[in-house]
């Protein structure tokens, strides 16, 4: 490995936390290794990991860089109780953690019309783990909190920005193509609920 | 809109720890009405823009009733809704109206935006999947935060009247009294020799007194020690730590 390649591995092992890249390039500009450059010496400690056969890799995530260990230990590392996983979120938390993560900043009011469903008791959770935090003020009747979400929230979903998200548009929705409901479309209750409708333009 | 909490009463699988329920407790089946909604929609393989909603109200009602959540505000206000977008659909229509407003497109609209959540749901799920199987370096930071030091303010007379109550406080050690005891080697050879020329052989134990001081013992091994190199005795050990033995050195009286 290059002096630069062996500088960051011990600077990532030295971090509990994904270390951000501006970190990292700060690393490497006083390093005086003038020839390889902090993209070549990561994705050489990168295939290092994995074409050498070790027990962890690195991974980008939250905007930084960070070594893990592999998938295939994690049982026996939760076994031997040196780690644990952290629990699981609930459907709920989920849901309004995806709300979050797509209209940030976004109030308590339009998280509960979204779900349908009270928030303040998930918001709190949420706001607890560190996935969330109030970002801001609203405009309207009491000037209510915004929620967005935080760094945390990227490393725990092993996100390197939100951008790695799904776009609203390129999501499937795995019911039907919109029409427009208009008076020649649903003047009448349709009987043949099964099948594909007619589209109308 | 009310707390999620307040439906665990009924139907809810309520895990130990309340600690963060949110985490822990959770809906039996559904994560909300419109996750009811979507799972009937889906169950009857029903058009989401068409939606036979007086069907679909009977079953939204019978269903709530069957899981006892009928207590839970959130899924009675889904159901008032669907039975008056139920009735709105019965009203008659008037003849040659242009626009109808399909009293069901707001329903829709929330529908296909709580189904985008849904999705995304799916992607964090996954993701948070990925990401709990591996484990980070879990360096913890010593917790010892030393006391920023600022200048100190304080008067002489302040320091001296603490210097001098520290050490009142602080006890007086107890310090030996050491007397300075020259070792007597001389009357020790004296000794050894007396003990010498009444016996050939002797042993340590025999010419050490009882409860011999520290002083007197290291004179006698002194003085043996001399004896031995002046040729007037032998000593001899026959193994490792066994008690040496004195010998009268008689080649040296006879040369």
């Amino acid at each position: 490995m290059t002096p630069l390649a062996k500088l960051l591995e011990a600077a990532l092992f030295a971090s509990a936390t994904p270390v951000p890249v501006d970190a990292l390039r700060l690393m490497a500009a006083h390093a005086e290794e003038g020839e390889s450059t902090l993209e070549a010496a990561l994705e050489e400690l990168r295939i290092h990991y994995d074409d050498e056969g070790h027990g962890v890799e690195l991974v980008e995530v939250a905007g930084g860089w960070q070594i893990l260990t592999r998938p295939e230990y994690t049982e026996a590392i939760e076994r031997a109780q040196l780690a644990a996983r952290p629990q699981r979120l609930s459907a709920a938390a989920l849901e309004t953690l995806a709300i979050i993560a797509y209209r940030q900043p976004i109030g308590r009011a339009e998280i509960e019309e979204i779900r349908g469903v009270g928030a303040g008791a998930i918001l709190k959770s949420l706001h607890e783990r560190g996935l969330i935090d109030v970002v801001g003020r609203g405009e309207g009747l009491g000037r209510p909190l915004l929620y967005g979400t935080t760094p945390s929230f990227l490393e725990q979903f092993a996100l390197r920005h939100l951008e790695e998200l799904p776009r609203a548009d390129e999501l499937a929705i795995a019911l039907r193509a919109p029409r427009h409901a208009t008076a020649s479309a649903a003047s009448a209750p349709k009987k043949d609920n099964g099948e594909a409708p007619p589209r109308a333009d | 809109m009310d707390d999620v909490t307040t439906m665990h009463s009924s139907s809810l699988a309520v895990t130990d720890s309340a600690a963060s329920e949110v985490f822990v407790v959770e809906l039996a089946e559904y994560s909300g009405p419109l996750d009811l909604l979507l799972t009937l929609i889906r169950d009857e393989q029903i058009d989401i823009y068409d939606i036979p909603i007086a069907r679909i109200a009977e079953q939204f009602l019978a269903r709530i009733s069957s899981l006892k959540l009928d207590e839970a505000a959130d899924y009675l206000e889904m159901a008032a809704r669907l039975v008056r977008i139920k009735a709105q659909m019965l009203l008659p229509r008037r003849e040659g109206e242009d626009v109808w407003e399909d009293p069901r497109a707001e329903l829709v609209r929330r529908l296909l935006e709580y189904q985008q959540v849904r999705e995304v749901v799916d992607v964090l799920e996954r993701r948070s999947e990925d990401r709990r199987s591996r484990f980070a370096r879990a360096y913890a930071q010593a917790a010892v935060q030393l006391p920023v030091a600022g200048p100190l303010t304080i008067s002489l007379p302040e320091l001296l009247s603490a210097v001098d109550r520290v050490l009142r406080l602080a006890r007086k050690p107890h310090v030996h009294d050491v007397l300075p005891r020259a070792l007597d080697v001389d009357g020790a050879i004296g000794i050894v020799r007396a003990l010498l020329a009444i016996r050939a052989h002797a042993q340590w134990k025999d010419i050490l007194p009882r409860k011999a001081e520290p002083w007197e013992v290291l004179s006698l091994l002194l003085a043996l020690l001399e004896l031995a190199k002046r040729g007037e005795l032998r000593l001899m050990q026959p193994r490792a730590f066994a008690a040496f033995e004195i010998t009268r050195d008689t080649t040296g009286e006879a040369a």
